[in-house]
């Protein structure tokens, strides 16, 4: 693999890399549950309509019930502070970092990250983003357009797609393709796009793979051993790796069972997942914004009863992935989810509309990496199913699998 | 209108007590807390029976609170507390004892505070401070207690027109008050020059409006006046008190204490104005939070604190000597020892019984606590007025 | 002592002396071999996988051992009768079936290398078996028929499997020149360098995948991805080849051996 690396001293100690202290209320780990989702919500009093924050157990006002609702995301600054001195590993490695604090428009006052270009009196629009730590954490940012990238602590917060070196596992499915092509479009440094076998002849001459920066590697994520040289063979620094593998067949359980297809869906979706994120979070946490996307069919949540392998192992690696995100913690790798319904391509050519195109699927893989969003649901299918189910999700079992 | 306080009749307080501080300690806060206690014995010959009332307060004794503390110590005390408010722990210890002895619930209160300070037991306290605090302070940037007074300050000085050089001259009048405190940390005389140029620690705060950790004991006797007599203890009055918690919790930014509540009773029971203070000891774990103390205490109208600075002085010699052993800011911040500090320095100058310089003629002291920062702001405040009997 | 003791005994004296060579003709099973892809509305064949149990380490401080799974028809392998429908109820038609006697048989060696290296898609027909044997002599009976292609030595190449859009391109029989050798030349089996015993065009045949058919069909054996069988004689070696006993299993991988006299 050739790519343009950062420079680095070969002598020098391989740099640890900190995340700020996770230790939270359950009330804050509901809020960051639901910022996970991309949703800003603070407590509402349901008696007394209060909101409040910090995250509370009871209402300040009337000591009545408090349930999460979306609020306004503007905001007023009122004081800032450039933090230069701490205790904490993370924040040390980060020095000097700017806080403030911020009248919200729904009400309550927060301490917040601050961009650089915020100060006393500013309007301000507030992010309710995740930390590398994995918690909900709010970021003010000015109302008016700035280019967020270029603050250093807002890159803290999401995973910036240029410059940076990506894996893409299965970049023989539509869906694999299409991320192959926007994350070169979107400035990455280099794509490793992964081609599980048999390999073809026709591969030499692939427009995508034969993009500017693009390069291909075996890689079949059922085999533990093509996964171990994929990784040997990209060798240095990797960013981001995205899992677009899947194996998509229909069958179910009693009848039609298929199951070697059942089989092989498992060996794709959950140990594929496996063999993937052992072999390469070690790599990613090295990095200072690794982030491990997985593409995950929203089936994973209620089963699917004509495509029941397919969604058992979309389930498992559903859960999976809940694993590596709470190991990954500790090491700052984002581990992000991304839901789609049917796809437009092969694997769906019986399932009608609606169905997300794999463009749309790519281009949504590189904006939760750019705004470090934990959680996507891309399409109206995926929505409508995240809805249903974080509404009622022994209801949505049921109507699903009717 | 409340119902005014009753007065603080048959209450004696006497003995400060200060183990000299030590910036760290390997020794836990029970080897502090009986360090106090051996001190209160040589200046009193009291022993463990003659104790019937204890007040403790300490971050780092755990996991023991006041109940393991006593059995640590020999005590067998009919009235205990605890205290957790750190900064306003003095105040309140004091208003406790006073009404215990007062009603005859003890006849013999110690009050004492103590904590060590290890190596790394700042940075230990601190994670684990408060719920608030770690779901909503320390992920934005872990700057600790300076973050929160940096954005406190900052307000404030927006607010009032306060600037830096107000501060120093607070800052360098503590410093010029513990040149004469033996006991005192930092004594070496600060320049507004080098206060100036001090480092940034989390704008605006910057090194010398920081406080120094440190492990230290301090303890004092409420007790009836005939008893004090017949240990033959110099002793004070209390001429008023008062205490309030999460006070104004609307306002955006703290830019006021709960002082501010509940100041025109605590003069009007003390009968007494502030130009009849002698010592000043407010709680300093920052000099904003001095400047605010001198404004809500009624020293000055709110808004007017630049020119009160510009026009004392704070040094032992002057107008309005200010935390006269240097404060915390200059002598150290012995945890909750740094909440009780306040009320055994305005005890030796009454009493005249003085670490270092005398306050000539001082006879009524002001003292003042604020307490426990939680989330935005600090969240306990109390105030005392001590007057030294004859 | 018997003719056949002395044979025998003459055949150990060469092989303990080396007189008599052994050649490996088997690939090295390993994840990244290919296996035979099907069109997509076919299930597939799942390749060699191994993943360690131990290694001298926690799980098994003082041995080493791997969990291996694959397919039947998976690295150099043996294609039972009843892996083809032709040969569904031939007897013994399953590997664990196989007769012992079957483990052993010559071969002939028909060499298509420059055939195949011209034309990736070459047809061995009977006209060219019958001007094969016009040149080399005739085909015995029982006896292994291996087509050495020169195939093998594409293995970790894109054109070992030779997979293009409009699928594989690998030489193979017709069913004439499969009738000729079953029939008229009683092979024991048709072994291949190739990923199938068929050619990789085979669907397309007016009759499909004759190899398979006509072998099966007829209780005849298969042997693919060979290798080395540039090493053999046209005629004289002999053949050993045991296929594991799974029961009812339709292949499986194996190592395939040849006798040789050292030249």
């Amino acid at each position: 693999m050739t790519a343009t690396r950062e420079k680095r001293d070969p002598l020098a100690r391989k740099r640890l890399r900190h995340v700020p202290m996770g230790l939270r209320s359950r009330a804050m780990h509901a809020l960051s549950a639901r910022a996970a989702q991309g949703r800003f919500v603070l407590q509402a009093c349901t008696e007394c309509g209060n909101v409040t924050y910090p995250p509370r157990d009871a209402c300040p006002q009337c000591w009545g019930e408090l349930s999460w609702q979306d609020q306004p995301d503007g905001g007023q600054v009122l004081c800032e502070t450039t933090v230069r001195v701490s205790t904490d590993l993370y924040f040390r490695d980060h020095m000097p970092w700017r806080m403030g604090k911020v009248l919200l428009n729904a009400g309550p006052v927060a301490l917040v990250h601050l961009h650089a270009a915020l100060h006393p009196g500013d309007q301000t629009v507030v992010r309710m983003m995740i930390d590398r730590g994995g918690n909900a954490a709010l970021f003010a940012i000015p109302a008016e357009g700035t280019d967020l990238m270029s603050d250093p602590q807002w890159r803290e917060f999401v995973v910036p797609v240029e410059g940076r070196i990506a894996l893409v596992s299965d970049a023989r499915s539509a869906i694999g393709r299409a991320v192959v092509k926007e994350l070169q479009a979107r400035g990455a440094e280099l794509v490793v796009a992964g081609l599980p076998g048999p390999s073809l002849a026709a591969d030499a001459n692939d427009a995508v793979f034969n993009l500017d920066r693009v390069q291909t590697i075996a890689l079949d994520v059922t085999d533990a051993t093509s996964v171990a040289e994929a990784a040997s063979r990209i060798g240095g620094p990797l960013d981001i790796v995205v899992n677009t593998a899947r194996h998509v067949r229909t069958g179910g359980v009693s009848a039609n069972p298929g199951f070697v297809e059942q089989r092989r869906a498992f060996e794709v979706s959950a140990m594929g997942f496996s063999r993937l994120a052992s072999t390469f979070a070690p790599i990613l946490a090295g990095r200072p914004n690794g982030a491990f996307v997985d593409i995950l069919s929203s089936s994973a949540l209620c089963g699917e009863v004509h495509q029941a392998g397919f969604a058992a192992a979309e389930a498992a690696r559903h859960s999976l992935l809940q694993s590596l995100r709470q190991e990954m913690r500790a090491t700052g790798v984002r581990v992000m989810s991304v839901f789609t319904g049917p796809v437009e391509d092969a694997d769906h050519q019986h399932v009608p509309p609606p169905k997300v195109a794999p463009s749309r699927i790519a281009s949504s893989v590189v904006d939760a990496l750019l705004n470090g969003r934990e959680q996507t649901c891309v399409g109206d299918a995926a929505q409508d199913a995240m809805e249903r189910w974080l509404t009622d999700p022994a209801l949505f079992v049921r109507e699903k699998n009717l | 209108m409340s119902k005014a306080q009753a007065p603080y009749t048959g209450v004696a307080v006497c003995a400060p007590i200060t183990v000299p501080y030590q910036r760290f300690s390997a020794e836990p806060a029970h080897w502090w807390a009986g360090r106090a206690l051996r001190h209160l014995r040589a200046m009193t010959g009291l022993g463990p029976s003659d104790i019937d009332g204890f007040c403790f307060a300490s971050f780092s004794s755990g996991p023991d609170s006041a109940v393991g503390m006593i059995q640590h110590l020999g005590l067998s005390p009919r009235w205990l507390d605890h205290i957790p408010t750190g900064g306003a722990s003095g105040v309140m210890a004091l208003r406790r004892a006073a009404r215990a002895v007062q009603c005859g619930d003890a006849e013999l209160v110690v009050c004492l505070a103590a904590d060590t300070n290890q190596i790394d037991s700042f940075r230990h306290s601190l994670a684990g401070f408060s719920r608030f605090s770690q779901d909503a302070v320390y992920p934005y940037g872990f700057g600790g207690p300076n973050a929160t007074f940096a954005l406190i300050t900052d307000a404030y000085m927006r607010e009032y027109g306060v600037t830096r050089e107000e501060f120093g001259k607070l800052c360098l009048a503590q410093r010029a008050n513990a040149g004469s405190n033996p006991m005192a940390l930092q004594r070496k005389p600060l320049t507004l020059d080098a206060y100036m140029a001090a480092r940034p620690i989390a704008d605006p705060v910057h090194l010398f409006d920081c406080v120094m950790p440190c492990a230290g004991a301090e303890a004092f006797i409420v007790t009836t006046p005939e008893r004090a007599e017949a240990l033959g203890l110099k002793m004070a009055q209390v001429l008023a008190t008062i205490e309030r918690h999460n006070a104004f919790p609307q306002d955006p930014v703290q830019s006021r204490g709960g002082w501010a509540m509940d100041i025109d009773s605590f003069w009007e029971t003390a009968r007494i104005t502030p130009a009849d203070v002698d010592v000043l000891q407010v709680y300093d774990d920052y000099p904003v939070i001095v400047a605010m103390q001198i404004e809500d205490l009624g020293f000055c109208e709110k808004g007017q604190v630049v020119q009160f600075i510009r026009a004392n002085d704070f040094t032992i010699t002057g107008d309005l000597p200010l935390n006269t052993n240097g404060g915390q800011l200059s002598a150290g911040q012995a945890g909750a020892a740094g909440g009780f500090q306040n009320v055994t320095e305005g005890l030796r100058q009454i009493l005249h019984m003085p670490l270092g310089d005398q306050v000539p003629d001082a006879r009524i002291a002001a003292v003042s606590g604020f307490g426990l920062v939680n989330y935005d702001r600090g969240v306990c405040t109390g105030a005392a007025l001590l007057e030294a009997l004859p | 002592m018997t003719a056949a003791q002395s044979l025998v005994a003459d055949l150990a004296t060469a092989i303990a002396t080396g007189s008599v060579e052994i050649v490996d003709l088997t690939n090295v099973l390993s994840p990244d071999f290919p296996v035979i892809v099907l069109p997509s509305e076919f299930g597939q064949c799942e390749p060699f996988r191994m993943e360690t149990v131990s290694r001298y380490d926690g799980s098994g401080p003082a041995w080493y051992w791997n969990n291996i799974s694959m397919n039947e028809h998976t690295g150099t392998h043996f294609d039972a009768p009843a892996h083809w429908i032709t040969g569904k109820d031939v007897p013994n038609g399953t590997v664990d079936a196989v007769l012992p006697r079957d483990f052993v048989h010559p071969v002939v060696v028909i060499d298509i290398a420059a055939e195949a290296a011209q034309d990736e898609d070459f047809i061995v027909t009977r006209p060219f078996l019958e001007a094969w044997e016009r040149a080399n002599g005739p085909i015995p009976p029982r006896h292994w028929i291996f087509l050495r292609s020169d195939w093998s030595k594409r293995v970790g190449t894109l054109s070992y499997l030779n997979l293009r859009d409009d699928g594989a391109h690998s030489p193979g029989p017709d069913a004439d020149a499969m009738r000729f050798l079953v029939h008229d030349r009683d092979c024991v089996g048709l072994g291949v360098e190739t990923v199938g015993t068929d050619a990789g065009m085979c669907s397309h045949f007016d009759e499909p995948f004759p190899a398979h058919s006509i072998l099966h069909g007829n209780g005849r054996f298969g042997l693919q991805c060979l290798t080395n069988l540039d090493r053999l004689p046209t005629f004289g070696a002999v053949i050993v080849a045991m296929p594991l006993k799974i029961k009812g299993g339709s292949g499986s991988p194996l190592r395939v051996a040849a006798m040789i006299p050292r030249s």
